[in-house]
């Protein structure tokens, strides 16, 4: 088979295959040493105890039994999680997808809505953060303020655990300016006719949204909504600094934070990563901890790949 | 064409008053919707804008007047962004910040760039295969691998306390952005690199002279992505910086600053707003490429 190869074809396509590994490298390198590399330390950290000053002894799967059975803050996390995912994310599709469609119909002043609708999701998480915890601060806050005027019950918001996933929840979808650009385009993308169809038919406003936009759009909203999910799964700095900022705890200053202020309703697993590895050194349950959540994130991911096709192979000429 | 000037005439016959009353109906109705339509506009515009503004407020009171329930200042109190700007490590944190994302944004787009060409442009096997593992990295959290990279950094390079931990895996490509550069390059007609191939260019040149110039508007958007991304990065310097508040950046030190002014929400709120400006400056000289950019990510495929 081989023999039938003219060399000089073979020439030219080593040094094709030459070109792209060149092309490829600063890929290659790093793949292997910030993801392949770390991946597999991250399983073998996942069996051992290790505190980083001890070399690493073999546990066994004792880490695992703890994080599962023992650690008071893991199931906590994972409610929280799911809390979000159902709550937040549809929330932040359905506000975003009604803000794109708004956005479609205005006709005067568009830029200026445009630009109103789209700057929140560029202030700076940390920043922002801060900002909701003050505006929503239960005695001086100026939210609390107006609904006190209006006659409306004050919630302790970020300080009242029924309400801190409520609170982070109008943060997320007051910064949904992404949804909001995306359901945007693709609302402009639907075919006029099938409207003006539908129009014929004697079809309301509703029938026309049920029966022409939303089959029309559906692969997008099903976008928003899978990597909405992934971004849930690694939501951590709003809930972290909102727990730190509303419990008073001086940040940065070495006192010890335990994340999830208020009784561990803004517990996300990000943080738990945080709370095993970096203030208690057990190495191991972290590592635990980053793989369960390393499976959750790929499955949600293999999701959108085998959902959109069109990840892998638009506009292939 | 023969349809509109077959229906032409019809139009001019005199109208049936029905029809008048229809059309005049149908205007109303036109009118009532524009009104609805931006008076939900305006309400949806409050509930975004109100938040700049109320920050804007509290940043500009008086320290004994943002502890009340003022919503309006009564003097305006200018010179506390100056307070927080000459506050202690307020302009190492501007700086450091500067640093990280001026770097990590060059970094990214230079490494970047050829991957997504190789990957949009050249045909080999394992390319589906790249692509898989391009798209479950940039969907990775990063606290996945963090063990490990901190361990590597710190403990085997000595670099606990500084930034370099985060600017130097930049020169090595990062998933999002290369995704983003293969989508738009695919959009480029294979003709433009097959006329430079003819003309005896090199992949390389063709990629930095033919290629390059024409993607200008995503470059600008994957940039503008990055530097953003670097601006905002908390866990990053809170993972390799918090051991040394001279590498701290603005979105790790602003949490500090809080803690040092507990009770003046008007000085935490100027710090606030001194975080958020720059990003909203670059935003308003760039609103094109990023909304483009953004539009990318999610309806291309």
């Amino acid at each position: 088979m081989s023999a039938a190869v003219h060399p000089l074809l073979r020439a030219r396509r080593r040094k094709a295959a030459l070109r792209n590994l060149a092309f490829l490298s600063p890929w290659i390198i790093g793949f292997s040493v910030f993801f392949a590399y770390p991946l597999v330390s991250t399983v073998y950290f996942s069996f051992m105890h290790y505190n980083g000053v001890n070399p690493p002894t073999w546990t066994g799967t004792k880490n695992w039994t703890y994080v599962f059975k023992d650690y008071p803050l893991f199931w906590p996390a994972l409610r929280n999680t799911l809390w979000l995912v159902v709550v937040m994310v549809t929330l932040r599709v359905v506000f975003g997808l009604g803000v794109g469609l708004l956005i479609t119909k205005i006709k005067t002043g568009a830029g200026f809505f445009r630009t109103a609708f789209y700057l929140p999701y560029l202030a700076p998480p940390v920043a922002a953060t801060m900002a909701f915890v003050f505006l929503l601060n239960p005695g001086t806050g100026p939210v609390n303020h107006i609904l006190g005027d209006i006659g409306i019950p004050t919630p302790g918001w970020f300080t009242d655990p029924h309400w801190s996933k409520p609170a982070l929840t109008i943060l997320a979808v007051w910064g949904i300016g992404d949804l909001m650009v995306i359901f945007m385009a693709a609302l402009l993308d639907v075919p006029r006719e099938q409207y003006e169809a539908a129009e014929l038919d004697g079809a309301g406003a509703w029938a026309r949204f049920r029966y022409v936009t939303l089959p029309n759009i559906s692969p997008i909203v099903m976008f928003a909504v899978v990597t909405g999910v992934i971004q849930t799964m690694q939501y951590y700095t709003q809930p972290l600094v909102a727990g730190k900022v509303a419990s008073g705890i001086i940040g940065n200053s070495g006192q010890q934070f335990e994340p999830g202020y208020p009784d561990k309703s803004t517990l996300t697993l990000p943080q738990l990563v945080y709370e095993r590895g970096f203030q208690r050194f057990d190495y191991g349950s972290a590592c635990v901890i980053a793989l369960v959540l390393f499976v959750l994130a790929m499955a949600f991911t293999a999701l959108l790949m085998r959902r959109r096709n069109g990840f892998l192979s638009a506009h292939e000429d | 064409m023969t349809h509109a000037t077959l229906t032409a005439p019809a139009a001019q016959a005199p109208e049936h008053p029905a029809d008048i009353r229809a059309r005049r109906t149908a205007r109303r109705k036109a009118r009532l919707n524009w009104i609805a339509v931006h008076a939900l506009g305006l309400a949806a515009a409050a509930f975004f804008v109100l938040p700049f503004v109320f920050v804007f407020l509290t940043a500009v009171m008086t320290d004994n007047q943002a502890l009340t329930r003022d919503l309006w200042p009564h003097t305006w109190q200018w010179s506390n962004f100056r307070t927080v700007w000459d506050a202690p490590g307020f302009l190492t944190w501007w700086r450091n910040t500067l640093i990280y994302a001026v770097a990590g944004t060059a970094l990214t787009v230079v490494s970047s760039l050829p991957v997504a060409y190789a990957l949009a442009k050249f045909r080999f096997r394992g390319r589906n295969l790249v692509m898989v593992l391009v798209i479950s990295t940039m969907m990775l959290p990063p606290q996945v691998i963090i063990i490990p990279m901190y361990l590597f950094w710190t403990k085997q390079l000595g670099m606990d306390g500084t930034l370099w931990p985060l600017i130097i895996p930049m020169a090595f490509g990062d998933a999002f952005t290369i995704f983003l550069l293969r989508q738009f390059l695919l959009t480029i007609p294979k003709e433009y690199t097959e006329a430079a191939r003819v003309d005896g260019c090199g992949e390389l040149r063709t990629l930095v002279t033919v290629i390059v110039p024409m993607i200008r508007p995503a470059i600008a958007a994957v940039a503008l992505f990055q530097f953003f991304y670097c601006w905002n990065d908390y866990f990053g310097p809170q993972i390799y910086a918090s051991s040394n508040p001279a590498a701290w950046t603005l979105s790790y030190g602003l949490e500090s600053f809080k803690g040092a002014h507990h009770t003046n929400w008007n000085l935490t709120m100027a710090a606030t707003v001194l975080v958020m400006a720059p990003v909203i400056v670059v935003f308003f000289f760039a609103q094109k490429a990023f909304i483009e950019g953004v539009t990318l990510t999610g309806v291309k495929g």
